[in-house]
């Protein structure tokens, strides 16, 4: 590559621009995640991003002004010289302090105040406590909110987790038998059926909500962990196949026809050759699928609906934003729990994911 | 006598070959039936189970997992006691069968059952024919949900594919590449609702005389400038502030397919370029972008698909108010929330028929291929 050879004006714009858009990018998360250890009363009355080592206005002395003063006219303390009104806004002396008069014109105090860095910022366990626990938690202070039910968010990733496992497991068996048959057997109409498979990967949830809830309430599956498990294979079966359609298919021939010479079933030939040798194929379609479970709120929403006990943790966070919406202290260590174990299998598997990504981009 | 025997011992093995084959029909028959009852209490047990929680996923997994391994072998062993010629016949079916009822009961047939009820009034009881499609297409609410979805394509297509391109473009040449597509990357982790949350938070707003806590309104108003409701304000334009959201989410989506195309145009190309005295902006407009153009097109397709279904965003930052509602959301309030039964179903056939292009392109795309 000619990399070495750019001249170095491109090297230090693209590099610049690269950290000014990952930047963009973090910011909004770290946000979140600072937040989520501050303290509730930090959270409210200062930015988030004010954690990060500042100079700020610390009064270091305060004294009642001499009665005798003329206090219509200019003062001098301290070498900070105003009226009345600029002291109420803050007068710096030449020799780097804040002169503030606090009150009013007769009865006020005048606060010194000095340039300093600001310390260690405190932080806190206490928003994660609040929003998993589901007991009663107390919180010092206000009276009204001692006693507040916490926001069971431990349940809540139980149950996020109880819907999510099977929902990606029962798929894929499916998907596998389904895309070798379409990719190593002769049947009539099979490139008609992959094709309509193929079509039905960007179907819109919503055309199927109505009918398949109805026919729930029926059965009484409607807000059971099994309604999720259920849909969430029918709708991700699609893509399922198609992907491991992609990677079965291009599996060399020689090995497959070796196999049939000698004899063996279809069904063995799967059993033992082509399922090991997806396994790359079968990882990266259970990544997708358990990113697409555990991120799911339409489906969760609309199949287990109000049921208490079974809601997952997006359906929580949900309703925290409409409930709480102006706790931030919570919404942000509500948003980090329901966001920590996709980040996890997300980092440590992005090869696979990516991998996906590339060979399934439809849907 | 020694000339007849063999004959008649192997007429007799061959008795007894049929018999013990057809005992073993019947006893797999029999775990067939066996393992099909397992199932289908094991369906009744997971439904009603009152056992905790983890437990039953566990044992969900094992029921789906291996309940569907069981089946399929015996369902095979079934199709190996047939003829030859019914084995070639039904092996296919085996194999695919299973997958295909399921995405014909989740995805086609509710299609269909779908687009029935949206031809019956709000509680599905007389028929009033394309009524509920005339009111799509001419109530205010609607016209603004549509152009809503336009704002959607337009601006978060676009930005979504600008941004891949220029961080795919921008890593290549970095030192940082990893650690860069890494960071872009992450929000497709997130859930929607969970972007929502943190964005929300950025936009956050309280009243001028409080200090801001919200980061957008901080910086406006360090530059002297007055606290904005963004998601709720200056309509239309607000729902560009939601747009934001899916950009900064599916960049990363883009990235990953323009970076590895990007990687795949042949490098003496670019040299000879460049030996010519080229510039890197015009390599990159004239040689690297009609060489990608394809995978332009993909991820165009993918990122628009994704934007017509948005839901989740929408439903977490404004619930549809203010002038945001989309398809999706406009599709859940109309059904789930004014129950309006036919007018929703009738939303979600317009959604269906929105994304058909796409199904069409796919196809297109997938028949090239297979016939190469």
């Amino acid at each position: 590559m000619a990399k070495s050879k750019g001249n170095p004006f491109p090297r230090v714009f693209v590099n610049t621009t690269l950290v000014v858009i990952c930047l963009l990018w973090l910011i909004p998360t770290l946000g979140l995640f600072v937040s989520s250890f501050r303290p509730r009363d930090e959270i409210m009355s200062s930015g988030w991003w004010t954690i990060l080592p500042h100079r700020v206005w610390v009064t270091t002395e305060q004294f009642t002004p001499d009665p005798s003063i003329d206090r219509t006219g200019v003062m001098n303390f301290e070498g900070a010289t105003g009226t009345f009104e600029q002291l109420r806004q803050g007068v710096e002396s030449p020799d780097g302090k804040r002169v503030v008069w606090i009150g009013n014109r007769r009865a006020g105090t005048v606060q010194v105040q000095e340039k300093q860095w600001t310390g260690i910022p405190a932080t806190t366990l206490q928003n994660y406590r609040d929003v998993l626990v589901g007991k009663n938690v107390t919180i010092e202070g206000n009276a009204e909110e001692a006693a507040r039910k916490g926001e069971d968010m431990a349940d809540a990733f139980i149950n996020s987790m109880a819907v999510t496992f099977p929902a990606v497991v029962i798929p894929i068996l499916m998907a596998a038998f389904a895309a070798y048959g379409f990719a190593w057997m002769r049947f009539p109409g099979r490139k008609l059926v992959f094709a309509l498979m193929v079509a039905l990967l960007v179907v819109p949830l919503q055309i199927a909500l109505v009918p398949v809830l109805t026919d729930y309430v029926h059965l009484k599956l409607n807000g059971t962990y099994m309604s999720v498990w259920l849909a969430h294979t029918g709708f991700g079966l699609p893509l399922a196949v198609f992907l491991l359609y992609n990677y079965i298919s291009t599996l060399p021939r020689e090995i497959m026809e070796a196999a049939i010479v000698d004899g063996a079933s279809h069904f063995k030939i799967f059993w033992r050759l082509v399922l090991p040798l997806s396994t790359p194929a079968l990882a990266s379609f259970a990544i997708f699928q358990f990113l697409w479970v555990w991120n799911d709120y339409l489906v969760a929403l609309i199949f287990i609906g109000n049921v208490p006990g079974v809601q997952v943790l997006t359906m929580r966070l949900a309703d925290m934003v409409g409930s709480r919406g102006s706790d931030w202290h919570l919404l942000t260590a509500g948003g980090f729990v329901s966001m920590l174990l996709p980040l996890i299998v997300f980092f440590s598997l992005q090869r696979y994911f990516v991998r996906g990504l590339t060979a399934g981009s439809v849907k | 006598m020694t000339l007849l025997n063999p004959d008649a011992d192997e007429h007799s093995a061959e008795l007894a070959r049929a018999r013990r084959r057809r005992n073993r029909a019947i006893f797999t028959l029999l775990a067939g039936i066996v393992a099909a009852i397992v199932l289908f209490e094991g369906f009744f047990l997971l439904r009603d189970s009152r056992a905790p929680k983890l437990v039953v996923a566990l044992f969900a997994m094992i029921w789906g997992g291996g309940g569907m391994a069981i089946l399929y072998l015996i369902a095979n062993q079934l199709v190996e006691f047939t003829s030859s010629q019914w084995q070639r016949r039904l092996t296919p079916v085996v194999f695919v069968a299973p997958a295909i009822a399921f995405v014909v009961y989740f995805l086609a047939l509710p299609a269909v059952r779908t687009f029935i009820a949206s031809l019956f009034d709000r509680d599905g009881s007389n028929f009033v024919g394309l009524a509920n499609y005339i009111t799509v297409f001419t109530e205010p609410f609607m016209l603004v949900t549509f152009r809503n979805n336009v704002l959607w394509i337009v601006f978060g297509a676009s930005f979504t594919i600008i941004f891949g391109l220029l961080v795919a473009a921008l890593a290549d040449r970095s030192k940082f590449e990893n650690l860069a597509k890494a960071i872009i990357f992450m929000p497709m982790a997130i859930s929607l609702v969970g972007a929502g949350v943190i964005w929300k938070f950025i936009y956050a707003v309280r009243d001028p005389s409080d200090v801001q806590i919200g980061l957008l309104n901080a910086i406006v108003t360090a530059l002297g400038g007055e606290p904005q409701a963004w998601i709720a304000m200056l309509q239309p334009w607000n729902n560009l502030f939601l747009i934001v959201i899916v950009v900064w989410m599916q960049t990363g989506y883009a990235m990953v397919l323009f970076s590895a195309a990007i990687k795949s145009v042949p490098t003496d190309i670019i040299e000879a370029a460049r030996v010519d005295g080229a510039g890197e902006f015009k390599i990159f407009f004239s040689i690297i972008i009609p060489s990608i153009m394809g995978t332009v097109v993909t991820v165009s397709a993918t990122v628009i698909i994704f934007t017509l279904k948005i839901f989740d965003v929408v439903l977490v930052m404004t619930g549809g108010q203010y002038g945001t509602d989309v398809i999706a959301t406009q599709f859940y309030n109309q059904y789930f929330v004014n129950r309006n039964f036919g007018l929703g179903s009738a939303i979600a056939i317009i959604l269906l028929l929105t994304v058909v292009p796409v199904m069409v392109y796919n196809l297109r795309q997938f028949n090239k291929r297979e016939t190469l």
